[in-house]
């Protein structure tokens, strides 16, 4: 239920991003919601025909997710064309964020080949856990950027503080799992209902923001005393 | 070691993120003035206070909502239950912080209205829709 209820939310961000003439603009974060629609569609087919427990379900889980997390970190990078286009800083950023991914793989790499016999797919599944706190990190910085250069646009706050929400989110699980797996199975249904954060709030902020709405960012980070 | 660094990094920032998130949020909707028709419904002239949060959430509750529409009144719920905890425990002690909660849960209170206006304009269109 969760399950299709997460599909139509992230079919929604897509719908309100066209409603909302910001398909195009925000191209990446569509793509990002675009694919993960598909993969979850496919996933939900190959549970049923596998069954849960199955090697095939383990497998496009772990891979499926590592692309799309790439996918997602890609869509963060736009985000930091986004809120630097008036420095004209579009190739820097892009090359700043195939030199991080590949500085992150490397590491991952690095750390996988001493203590794993199937390395690929510990290598995923690493790769994903650690694209999760870079994302983190990376969010963070940005949103530090935006308080720093007074950035205005209340859409772009929105979709970057939610993306910080989902980052934070998701590295904690991956946490937590590490510490305990018998906690993080317990919150696993947990993390189904975050998960829906991000679609939910990506349509939102689509679909009742327009892109000329501004704010004072300064005003969200200190609290008045 | 790594794990808990991660885990206590985590947490900081989500607190931090989701805050700010959700004063975006009111940010946005406290411009929105709200109609004579849901200041009436809801008792709210000009300033909302935290006390009205629930009742304005339970006609909320009353009106068919979109997909779209639920992260905002529920991070907001979140936002206002965890105001509602520092009021309740920080802010005992450091007596300055009272105020600010107070200020946040009655901003709280007023996205709850505003969300409420759109959500009636919603069933109003609704509703016109079918009998054309």
């Amino acid at each position: 239920m969760i399950w299709l209820f997460g599909i139509l939310c992230e079919a929604a961000v897509l719908v309100c991003a066209i409603k909302g003439r910001a398909f195009r603009r925000y191209l990446l974060l569509n793509v990002y919601m675009g694919a993960t629609v598909i993969a979850e569609i496919a996933r939900y087919k190959i549970l049923s025909q596998y069954g849960n427990p199955s090697t095939q379900y383990t497998y496009y889980y772990f891979y499926s997710d590592a692309i799309l997390t790439i996918f997602l970190y890609f869509a963060l990078t736009t985000l930091y064309a986004h809120v630097f286009s008036d420095m004209k800083a579009e190739k820097y950023v892009k090359f700043g964020a195939l030199l991080l991914l590949a500085g992150t793989a490397a590491f991952t790499l690095a750390v996988v080949v001493q203590s794993s016999q199937r390395l690929v797919t510990h290598f995923v599944i690493e790769l994903s856990q650690n694209l999760y706190f870079v994302g983190l990190v990376l969010t963070y910085v940005l949103w530090a950027a935006i308080l720093k250069l007074r950035e205005t646009r209340t859409r772009l706050v929105q979709l970057v503080l939610s993306l910080g929400v989902y980052f934070s989110l998701l590295a904690a699980n991956y946490a937590i799992r590490n510490l305990s797996p018998t906690l993080g199975n317990y919150i696993a249904p947990l993390v189904q209902i975050f998960g829906l954060f991000l679609p939910l709030a990506w349509a939102y902020a689509f679909w009742r923001l327009p892109e000329e709405s501004k704010l004072t960012p300064a005003t969200l980070a200190v609290i008045p005393r | 070691m790594m794990a808990v660094i991660i885990l206590v990094c985590s947490i900081v920032f989500l607190t931090q993120f989701f805050v700010s998130y959700c004063r975006s949020l009111i940010a946005a909707s406290v411009k929105h003035p709200l109609s004579a028709e849901v200041q009436d419904v809801t008792g709210i002239k000009s300033s909302a206070t935290g006390e009205d949060f629930a009742r304005v959430v339970q006609l909320l509750q009353l009106c068919p909502d979109r997909p779209e529409d639920r992260s905002g009144i529920q991070a907001i719920g979140a936002y206002f239950g965890l105001l509602g905890f520092m009021r309740a425990t920080v802010a005992r002690i450091v007596p300055s912080l009272l105020a600010w909660t107070e200020t946040e849960r009655g901003l709280c209170t007023y996205f709850a209205a505003v969300t409420l206006e759109r959500r009636i304009a919603f069933s109003r269109d609704m509703f016109a829709q079918q009998l054309e």
